[in-house]
């Protein structure tokens, strides 16, 4: 077991990938011999060279476009899309192209790609490189979306979504970049569409992703000093996404309650709310309550950003005014 | 360039196989036309009337495993890569029977097993794409080449030039070729492009050499196009071609196209410039004779009259289509 930080498991598990499969390939900016903006990549290019790990120019649609054709002709390439906000400029590639083009074609093609990006806020980089896009890409027939909350499902989810053979937009969380977790020696390979349930409790469950996971348990800490003890379930895969895992946990509190990152509007968590009030409403014994990043672009300063971003002591006080009315 | 071969443009049978090529494509299209007027196809079509020469030149210079990558005026590319009418036709129909079952309709025809990795709707999409199969060919080893059509108006959006520069950083196997039949939908686009030529006059910005062919002669087409994929095929990069050409009809479905002035229509749609008129004058002067021309006309119309009928009797597409192959698995569960 050692200990590794997030960042570094990116590096780990695009390689534990590309060891394995010469089909897997890797392009983006910056991401060779620099390693990466936020050098999650550190190390493939010493490892696998030049022709598999791929400087390009600054063009997203030439990206995503290369990927997707690479992808149709049998290989496996990782893409990387620096900022997640960037994906505003080649989304064409990722919503018409990619998504589509399977089903257009009755079957005839599969896309096994991986587009990962950095996503979300946290760093103080204001509205552009900082908004927590996992609804844009949920909400795309065709896609598959996954966000890690820790080193060893960084892994473990690389490794998935590599292997899948259909195209997965991979986030990672940029402000857990720095945070560390243990890693078990050897192959990780986890599934998608699995959410895992982090802490056990009986009073109310929260369902959460990404960034919000951490602050999520250490809410779950300071409620359960309180006298309110929470389940936790990190869903981890949005598409495919767990809803058995949710409605079981939600059933056995009696109440839910989402940590989202992503503007309120269309968030994550109104499609899980949404199927938990259709299938699980007489186990509930209150409203599902949403606790998420108001509808509005990210500030860029750091106490307004902060104010922004669901926090420990807002989804204590919002779940502990929940279940006291 | 490197011409390793004698060409077997100066060959009678050649000649004779591209003519009977661009007889298919009009004809084909002519009858399209006329099932769009009796409400056969549906929706949309765009139609290749008057640029044949180009999807027959060009295919004729490809290799069986080579990739074409097509717009949705892709009817005519499709073909030429070997693909049989019936399921074109059925597709348009929106028939069980079409080449995607009716799931992608005239603009998005595919035929992995041809090589027609696509027909592509959003103007420019495709260019980096075809890089990305050009990409795997030259990672693989492979020596495919990608081969990707779009036209004039397309040189205006950004994922052309993000295309252009990729393909040449990367020396990727990839030809690129511009369909200039002057217009866009309904606006000329020497109106709103800074160029007189609108890819040949940008193709030094990305290290290339400007290449500009009468479209509407099919050996001509045939000729640039099989030194460019020698060329990709080679290792020595990506060409950029322009074949300068008219589209008879409207821009889609029954599009009279009265944005185009009477002289100009006139001058294009002329027994010396159609691209099918001129190349059945040149095979005349080449010897080859009537009989043989009627023939090949002849049976054109009867495989266009069968796979009418045969696309016709195609059964509506069941239920069973509408939530298959979102997914690799066949299906298309999100959640469980
Ligand atoms: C991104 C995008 N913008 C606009 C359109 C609508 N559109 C469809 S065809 C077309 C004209 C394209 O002209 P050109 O590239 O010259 O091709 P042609 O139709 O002449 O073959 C336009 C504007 C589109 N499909 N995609
Ligand atoms: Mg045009």
């Amino acid at each position: 077991m050692a200990e590794l930080t997030y960042r570094e498991a990116i590096a780990r598990g695009i390689a534990q990938e590309m060891r394995r499969d010469e089909s897997v390939l890797f392009l983006g900016e910056d991401v060779g011999a620099a390693g990466g903006v936020f050098k999650g990549t550190v190390g493939l290019f010493e490892e696998f060279g030049p022709v598999r790990v791929r400087d390009t120019p600054i063009s997203e649609q030439a990206i995503l476009g290369a990927a997707m054709g690479a992808a149709m002709t049998g290989l496996r390439p990782i893409a990387e899309i620096m900022f997640a906000d960037f994906f505003a400029v080649c989304w064409d590639i990722v919503a018409n192209e990619i998504a589509k083009t399977r089903y257009m074609t009755n079957g005839q093609m599969s896309f096994p790609l991986v587009i990962r990006s950095g996503n979300g806020g946290g760093l103080r980089f204001g509205a552009q490189h900082s908004q927590s896009v996992e609804n844009w890409a949920m909400m795309i027939p065709g896609l598959k979306v996954v966000v890690p909350s820790n080193p060893r499902d960084v892994v473990g989810l690389m490794a998935a979504a590599v292997r899948d053979d259909d195209p997965v937009v991979f986030l990672e969380s940029k402000a857990l970049y720095p945070t560390k977790g243990e890693v078990p020696e050897g192959e990780i390979v986890d599934a998608l569409g699995t959410a895992t349930v982090l802490r056990q409790g009986s009073h109310a469950t929260i369902a959460t992703l990404g960034l919000m996971v951490p602050r999520a348990l250490a809410a779950a800490e300071e409620l359960a000093a309180g006298g309110i003890d929470c389940t936790v379930v990190d869903v981890r895969s949005l598409i495919p996404l767990d809803t058995q895992t949710i409605l079981r946990e939600t059933s056995a509190t009696g109440r839910l309650f989402t940590v989202e990152e992503n503007p309120r509007v269309l968030g994550w968590g109104a499609e899980v709310a949404s199927i938990v009030a259709e299938e699980a409403f007489y186990d509930l014994d209150g409203p599902v309550v949403r606790i998420t990043t108001p509808h509005i672009p990210l500030p860029a300063a750091d106490t307004l950003e902060d104010m922004a971003l669901p926090s420990v002591e807002r989804i204590v006080t919002t779940i502990h005014k929940a279940m006291n009315s | 360039m490197t011409t390793t071969e004698a060409s077997p443009v100066h060959d009678v049978d050649f000649k004779l196989e591209l003519y009977r090529s661009q007889v298919a494509l009009r004809r084909f299209e002519s009858r399209a036309y006329d099932l769009f007027l009796e409400n056969y196809v549906k929706g949309t079509s765009h139609l290749s009337i008057g640029q044949e020469a180009i999807a027959a030149g060009v295919a004729a210079a490809m290799r069986p495993d080579d990739w074409t990558f097509a717009t949705y005026r892709g009817h005519a590319h499709t073909l030429a890569r070997g693909v049989a009418m019936t399921p074109v036709f059925a597709e348009l129909m929106g028939r069980a029977n079409g080449l995607m079952a009716g799931k992608g309709g005239s603009m998005h025809l595919t035929s992995v097993e041809h090589g027609v990795m696509g027909s592509y709707a959003i103007i420019g999409a495709h260019l980096p794409i075809a890089c990305g199969a050009a990409w795997s060919a030259q990672y693989r080893g492979t020596d495919q080449v990608a081969v990707v059509f779009f036209g004039d108006g397309t040189v205006n959006i950004g994922a052309f030039h993000e295309a252009l520069n990729f393909a040449a950083i990367w020396k990727l196997p990839v030809v690129f070729v511009c369909e200039n039949n002057l217009y866009m939908e309904y606006t000329r686009t020497s109106e709103v492009t800074a160029v007189a030529h609108p890819a040949a006059d940008r193709a030094a910005a990305y290290g290339l050499e400007p290449i500009i062919v009468d479209g509407n002669d099919a050996d001509a087409v045939y000729e640039v196009a099989r030194t460019a994929i020698e060329r990709a095929r080679a290792g020595e990069g990506p060409s950029l071609i322009e074949a300068e050409t008219y589209r008879h009809g409207g821009h889609s479905r029954a599009d009279p196209g009265k944005y185009r002035p009477d002289e100009e229509v006139a001058f294009w749609t002329s027994a010396e410039r159609d691209p099918v008129s001129r190349y059945r004058a040149r095979l005349v002067e080449l010897g080859v004779d009537e009989a043989t021309l009627a023939r090949v006309e002849a049976d054109v119309d009867a495989e266009v009259d069968a796979a009418t009928e045969a696309a016709k009797a195609g059964a509506a597409p069941g239920e069973d289509l509408l939530m298959k192959d979102v997914w690799a698995n066949g299906g298309a569960e999100w959640r469980n």
